[in-house]
């Protein structure tokens, strides 16, 4: 069985990100981009599932500019087996990314597909949804952990109340939670050897999506700031303001 | 006027909490018309009819949608929005699984997490762990949306009484099923929902030291108890109790981070809290920037105090 993986260039987690003055976005300028951090899950688990000889071959795909072949170069260095790269420049909304990943897995026919739960720049939370709904294929979300039984993954989700299991036919979609698995770091072999693993440029186009945006960005502002509070010297001093604000 | 079709979260028990903000969102659109979908569900969609704002109630009775599974749901819901110009669901993770399965199958780019109506297509929604926030416009026929909770209001539980109609859709997909959960019961206020919100962090060491520390304290106050991502990794408490970009989303009254440092992450869950407390060793802690009271101590020493003198 073969799985596909997709994953997204971003900025890092570690870096604040900064709102441009012209309101019209994040400034991405000069700054650190990573491999989102569920996606990281999602190939680790792909992995994972390769070493237990549950998985054959491993295929990454991206959507992004040509940097994101860097992203793809990580994902090969973890134990993919081979990239795809859907070069564009443009912003691809969630959509527009299912309808382009199905088109890789119609081509590739993969029994299992994972994505992160959500990337951390826009936080949509929606790709690997609508890539289940596009496919007419089950979705095992925010996964938790996952379990191939012959023809079906059993995936434990990460539910609001606590954890829910779903028994799903395959092929099927899983979207990565914080504790599906801890990510490895690539080898210095395994990068070196990582660059001569194949990676294959598309576009958008090759697939016959349109990727024009359903929805426009009008503006792009800071939050509200909060106004700097006060630091009490002492327990007595703090149960003194809990009862001022009349808990206690 | 615009007719809107939601999404009522529930656990056959009782509408949650979520629903009543998603209504407060739908009003402000339009028209609302409320889908209980569940099995033996009809107390629901009683409940669901005398909430004030809805006018509409549609019941879906099938043992096919009794675990809210997406791939059921989703195709009864797009059924439906022939009829309706916009779907909400609460940005639960019972909200986030279902609506992008319904906006792609509507082919709509969805908005996810809106923070505020702006107009008929125009909202606002955090991005970047909610370090920016966008003003976003949709072009699709249809509008497919998550609701923030804590960025609207609830309306009333009681005071309406819309009529309740049964529908039908096409039931169970043959894709998925439902094997079972592990929910806790809960003996305190579920996060999204309480006044007060007791957190623990890295800080804690472990699940007992947590326990003996954090659950005093949250007794004391009637508080609900959460978490930082590093302390339910470290298996301190469960999953659910995360507060954060990628967890919960809370606003209570009064929030007291405990041993939580303060990063991006966390922030995005919990800084929209009327009173924000931090309790930390290292006063440069970035929890402090949006603290409006900190406590520079060794947690160890001045929970247990405040516990004795609260
Ligand atoms: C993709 C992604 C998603 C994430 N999502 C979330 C999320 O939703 N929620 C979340 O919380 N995090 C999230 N994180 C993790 C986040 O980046 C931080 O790692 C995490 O919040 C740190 O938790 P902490 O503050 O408990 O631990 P630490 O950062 O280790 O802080 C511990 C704090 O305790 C203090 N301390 C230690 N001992 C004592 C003592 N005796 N008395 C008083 N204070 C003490 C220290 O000074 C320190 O400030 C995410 C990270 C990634 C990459």
């Amino acid at each position: 069985m073969k799985a596909l993986v997709c994953v997204k260039r971003v900025l890092d987690y570690n870096v604040t990100p900064r709102v441009k003055p012209d309101g019209s976005g994040v400034d991405l300028t000069n700054v650190k981009m990573s491999m989102n951090p569920f996606d990281e899950i999602a190939v680790e688990e792909a992995v994972r599932l390769k070493e237990k000889g549950v998985v054959t071959e491993i295929i990454a795909v991206s959507i992004g500019p040509d940097k994101a072949q860097e992203t793809l170069r990580t994902a090969l260095a973890m134990g993919v087996d081979r990239a795809i790269l859907v070069q564009t420049d443009d912003t691809v909304e969630p959509l527009a990314v299912a309808k382009i990943v199905k088109g890789v897995a119609d081509a590739e026919q993969p029994g299992l597909l994972i994505t992160g739960k959500q990337a951390i720049d826009d936080d949509s939370n929606q790709t690997g949804q609508m890539l289940a709904a596009l496919m007419n294929r089950p979705q095992g979300t925010f996964a938790n952990e996952l379990t191939v039984e012959g023809e079906h993954v059993v995936v434990k989700r990460e539910i609001d109340g606590g954890l829910e299991t779903v028994k799903l036919a395959l092929p099927a979609i899983i979207t990565t939670d914080l504790r599906l698995n801890e990510p490895r770091y690539a080898s210095l072999p395994n990068i070196m050897k990582a660059k001569k693993k194949p990676l294959e440029i598309k576009t958008p186009a090759d697939f016959g999506v349109d990727t024009q945006p359903r929805i426009k960005t009008l503006k792009v502002s800071e939050p509200p700031t909060r106004a700097a509070g006060v630091k009490v010297a002492d327990v007595d001093e703090l149960v003194a303001k809990l009862k001022a604000l009349g808990v206690a | 006027m615009m007719k809107t079709l939601i999404w009522v979260e529930h656990d056959n028990t009782s509408v949650k909490d979520a629903t009543l903000s998603v209504i407060t969102a739908a009003a402000k659109l339009g028209e609302v018309t409320a889908l209980v979908a569940g099995s033996d569900c009809a107390a629901i969609a009683e409940e669901t009819a005398k909430i004030a704002g809805v006018s509409k109630v549609l019941k879906a009775d099938d043992a096919a949608y009794a675990n809210a599974l997406a791939e059921n749901i989703a195709p009864l819901i797009a059924d439906l929005m022939g009829s309706y110009d916009a779907f909400l669901a609460p940005a639960t993770t019972t909200g986030k699984n279902i609506s992008p399965r319904v906006a792609a199958l509507l082919d709509v780019m969805q908005i996810s997490d809106i923070l505020s109506v702006e107009g008929p297509k125009t909202f606002t929604r955090p991005v970047y762990a909610g370090n920016a926030i966008a003003t976003v416009e949709s072009t699709d026929a249809k509008l497919v949306i998550t609701v923030r909770g804590t960025a609207f209001d609830k309306a009333e539980a009681t005071g309406g009484s819309a009529s309740v109609e049964d529908v039908s859709g096409p039931g169970d997909a043959g894709l998925a099923s439902f094997v079972g959960a592990e929910i806790a019961t809960l003996e305190r206020p579920e996060l999204t929902s309480a006044k007060i919100i007791v957190s623990g962090g890295r800080a804690l060491r472990d699940a007992e030291t947590f326990e003996s520390v954090i659950t005093p304290l949250a007794d004391k106050l009637g508080a609900g108890i959460g978490a930082s991502r590093a302390a339910v990794d470290a298996g301190y408490v469960p999953n659910d109790y995360q507060v954060g970009q990628t967890g919960k989303i809370v606003a209570p009254e009064v929030y007291i981070a405990i041993g939580i440092s303060g990063a991006i992450q966390h922030l995005a869950g919990m800084k929209d809290s009327k009173t924000i407390i931090a309790i930390n060793k290292d006063e440069e802690a970035p929890i402090f920037q949006v603290a409006d009271i900190g406590l520079v101590s060794d947690l160890f020493t001045a929970v247990p105090e405040l516990c004795e003198k609260l």
